[in-house]
């Protein structure tokens, strides 16, 4: 018995020793797999958003945190300003300057923007190790390192970690994945001291995301359906009440959340079901104190007078919730729920390219074969049903419907899907393998003795495996650390007169293994390559840089930055520019001037003025300019060079947003018979307006394949100042107002002076 | 009908009184812990209903700090109650020093946001 005793705890200690370097190999992996932009292009910021987040994380290391947290920006949304310290959410640009201040304060002198760059891939490590700590607590370890290398490469994942894209993202899914898996974690063991932990990531993921919304409503709806399916235990009220009393209070610090955490319909939920899981602990309480029939006589009297109380009271809640126009919810929380909310009334929010439903392809790309091993995890997940895989299996459907909602939550999904994928790789292969290993003659001396290390395992009867009794079996696995499933302990613990009854539910035909395994192994690969090629080519892109391939070789456009700097050196430090608000976080960060809008677009009615300004003819956008102080404009034509998301194809946006507001904007006007068009068949108020008459270029627009419809005009209120390299940005100055007017005036002066009588003629001729 | 219902009121109460003081005492002490802490509460509740809301987050910070201390003590008492059986290899010692620790944590946060 010691012999069989050391044997086991060899194997624990070597699957323990394994599992470790496993799990740091996938750290690497997850690292290294998102190096791609910065070996392909260079290590610089990507996007638009994450220039503001590098903007305030410059100003943070700089100035302190107690100047970030008062900041109040003046150089964005001329002329109102931006409270900063009051409107981010803090998590990421602190975890970052705290990383940076650790690293200086260590002589390792990196700069800021390397710190910035490379947060992301070093917390999409972090992240799948908590994917793997998660599906442990789930399943076991060998479903735990599946789930782990899976999320590693997901594709979806990627595309928002890429090393440069410095967005809340990046680590608020490590926050998430973090958070479930404490959660899990109290629920599994009980333990106050999980229940705390799990208070604090919870308050790390409110600080990096607006998307903390997800796990306030996620975890109620779970407890509510423990509750529902009658899976109460105190386990669970440990798990929920002190999380929600803690995290609520950990979510109002936060002061972009602030008060928000008790008055808006998102947090409801939470305090409905804290609510409800107090009447059932009291219910459970007394039915546990009282004898069978002394609890139907109290059942029968709170059921009667309880009743009224509970009507009234939901009553006015009602009437409180249903007073506000949206029913308390925010502007984008409803666009969730209501697909077709952001369309009809927040054109804003709808004409975010990455606010729009994904179509079919973009799941196939960004989850891959993970789309088809989901189902089968679910069914994995029922066989035996414990709390920890109910709440994977909620987890799954409504990150699910979400990503069908808005196609930037296909990263919500991705942690799900890569859990369920990693319990259904698993157990496909603890069942392959089992076979395998059953079937082969040599092995089968060797299963008396396995027997005995099925006691560390303890001896669970066979029936109880496939029942709901799975909080012993958990508890085990969790105070055990035992390796990957694939050894047969599990099957030959049981004494072996019951192994016969294993052996007709769950031994496939040797071939069959094989041939399923070698399968599995090539579906795992298809997978790598396929994720490594999204790495690679699809998402490493920062879009602040843009190459082509041709005939001669690689071309590389680099117009953005190359007006931005234009700007930083050619202008004076308090010139304001205008342009859409696609641009603002970049022209703040990289030129260091004021804009009028930016991408954090809060005031709708500002926007609609600098799109009314633009779909405007030249003398009334240069009123409007004008009296905003804007000195510049800047508008991006890709017509030249074939570069598809300019501001001609923005333009309808830009009329619907300054027609929302301002109503002698209307969106027909610029379309010829229901179509978009800028050639020679487009409407005289399309050909008039500022945006066009900007962004005429060459004769052949690449883009949209036809011919510039209006050529040879000359601008009379604005100056062309700079064009990049390729056409691709441009920017006009605003001419200063005329000296004199030109009015009734004139008559009077005429008769006074005949020189005055040319010069007008002269001044009839040339407008300026 | 109301005859027999106010008598199975009384036969209730009765019922309920006697199972509860078979509880041992150290269970006793937390529960009256717990109605001070949930009594504390109704108190500013009501102070609040009367003065106004103005300074929303110390009302906030007051409230949830006696409603977080009452949820914390009910899961010490869930944790130490021997007639759980899913924690009995949890030691009550262990049990006190999760308690503590937790209400280290809300408190801080408590004076945090007492503003």
């Amino acid at each position: 018995m010691a012999a069989t005793d050391a044997q086991t705890s060899l194997r624990h200690a070597f699957g323990n020793v394994l599992a470790f370097f496993i799990l740091i190999l996938i750290g690497v992996l997850a690292f290294s797999i998102r190096l791609f932009s910065v070996i392909k292009y260079e290590s610089v910021i990507h996007e638009f958003d994450p220039y503001f987040n590098y903007r305030v994380t410059q100003f943070l290391t700089k100035n302190g945190i107690y100047d970030f947290w008062n900041w109040f920006d003046d150089r964005t949304w001329y002329p109102l300003g931006r409270v900063i310290g009051g409107t981010v959410y803090p998590g990421l640009t602190l975890t970052a300057g705290t990383l940076w201040w650790i690293l200086n304060s260590l002589n390792i002198p990196l700069s800021v923007e390397t710190v910035c760059v490379f947060t992301a891939p070093i917390f999409s490590a972090f992240a799948s190790w908590a994917t793997y700590l998660l599906t442990k607590e789930v399943k076991g370890p060998g479903a735990g390192l599946t789930a782990a290398v899976l999320l590693a490469m997901v594709p979806s994942y990627i595309s928002r970690s890429v090393a440069g894209s410095y967005d809340n993202e990046a680590v608020a899914i490590f926050a998430l994945i973090f958070t479930f898996y404490l959660y899990i974690k109290t629920l599994n063991t009980g333990s106050l001291f999980y229940a705390t932990l799990n208070s604090i990531a919870y308050f790390y993921m409110v600080c990096s995301w607006g998307g903390y919304t997800f796990i306030i409503n996620l975890i109620p709806m779970h407890a509510l359906l423990c509750i529902v399916t009658g899976r109460y235990s105190s386990r669970l009220y440990i798990a929920y009440a002190p999380l929600i009393v803690l995290g609520t209070l950990l979510a109002a610090l936060v002061p972009v959340v602030g008060f928000n955490a008790v008055m808006t319909s998102e947090h409801f939920a939470s305090f409905l079901v804290f609510i409800l899981i107090h009447v059932v602990a009291l219910v459970y309480y007394i039915k546990g104190i009282l004898s069978p029939k002394m609890f139907k006589v109290a059942v029968a009297l709170v059921v009667s007078g309880g009743l009224a109380v509970c009507f009234a009271m939901i009553a006015v809640l009602v009437a409180m919730v249903a007073s506000s126009p949206t029913m308390g919810w925010s502007g984008r929380s409803l666009s969730l729920l209501d697909p077709t909310y952001a369309s009809k009334y927040i054109p804003i929010i709808a004409s975010v390219s990455e606010h729009q439903p994904p179509t079919w392809p973009s799941y196939f790309m960004d989850i891959n074969v993970l789309a088809f091993l989901v189902p089968a995890g679910i069914i994995a997940c029922f066989s035996p049903l414990s709390d920890a895989s109910s709440f994977v299996i909620l987890y799954i459907v409504t990150s699910v419907y979400f990503s069908g909602v808005m196609v930037r939550l296909m990263l919500v999904l991705a942690p799900a899907a890569c859990i369920l994928s990693g319990i259904a790789l698993s157990q496909a292969f603890d069942v392959f393998t089992r076979s395998i290993k059953l079937q082969l003659p040599s092995l089968s001396i060797d299963s008396p003795v396995d027997a005995g290390d099925g006691s560390s395992e303890s001896v669970v009867p066979d029936d109880t495996v496939k029942t709901d009794k799975t909080e012993d079996t958990q508890k085990e696995r969790t105070s055990k650390k035992s390796r990957s499933r694939k050894s047969s302990s599990e099957s030959v613990e049981k004494p072996s007169s019951k192994s016969q009854i294993k052996k007709r539910l769950s031994v496939l035909p040797l071939e069959t293994s094989i041939i399923a395994i070698v399968l599995l192994v090539l579906l795992g690969a298809f997978y790598v390559v396929h994720s490594v090629w999204a790495a690679a080519e699809a998402y490493s892109a920062p879009s602040i840089v843009l190459t082509s391939h041709s005939h001669d070789g690689l071309h590389v456009f680099d117009d953005f930055r190359e007006a931005y700097a234009w700007l930083s050196h050619n202008t004076e430090v308090d010139d304001k520019v205008a342009s859409w608000w696609d641009y603002g976080y970049q022209t703040t960060a990289m030129a260091n001037r004021t804009v009028i809008v930016d991408n954090n677009t809060w005031n709708n009615t500002h926007i609609a003025t600098v799109g009314t300004a633009m779909s405007s003819p030249e003398k009334a956008a240069w009123e409007i300019f004008h009296s905003l102080d804007v000195k510049y404009v800047l508008v991006v034509f890709g017509g030249l060079v074939g570069y598809p998301s300019d501001d001609i194809n923005k333009f309808l946006w830009m009329v619907r947003i300054g027609g929302g507001v301002f109503p002698h904007i209307k969106e027909p006007d610029y379309l010829r018979d229901g179509q978009y068009r800028i050639d020679n068949m487009a409407t005289p108020t399309m050909l008039n307006c500022l945006i066009f008459v900007e962004t005429d270029g060459k004769a052949f627009d690449r883009v949209r394949r036809t011919e510039i419809g209006k050529k040879h005009f000359k601008l009379t209120h604005f100056e062309e100042v700079f064009t990049t390299h390729h056409w691709m940005v441009r920017i006009y100055k605003l001419k200063p107002p005329k000296n004199r007017i030109r009015g009734k005036t004139k008559k009077s002066k005429s008769k006074a002076n005949p020189k005055t009588v040319s010069k007008r003629k002269e001044l009839k001729r040339n407008p300026f | 009908m109301v005859r027999s219902t106010t008598k199975d009121a009384q036969d209730l109460i009765r019922a309920l009184w006697s199972a509860y003081s078979a509880t041992p005492t150290n269970l006793k002490i937390i529960d009256h812990y717990v109605a001070f802490a949930v009594f504390t509460a109704l108190i500013q509740v009501v102070y609040v209903a009367l003065v106004g809301t103005f300074p929303f987050n110390s009302f906030l910070s007051g409230v949830l700090s006696c409603v977080g201390t009452a949820v914390l003590a009910v899961s010490l008492r869930i944790q130490l109650n021997k007639e759980n059986k899913e924690f009995k290899d949890i030691a009550p010692e262990r049990a006190f020093a999760d308690f503590v620790l937790c209400n280290v944590v809300l408190h801080l946060v408590i004076m945090n946001f007492l503003g």
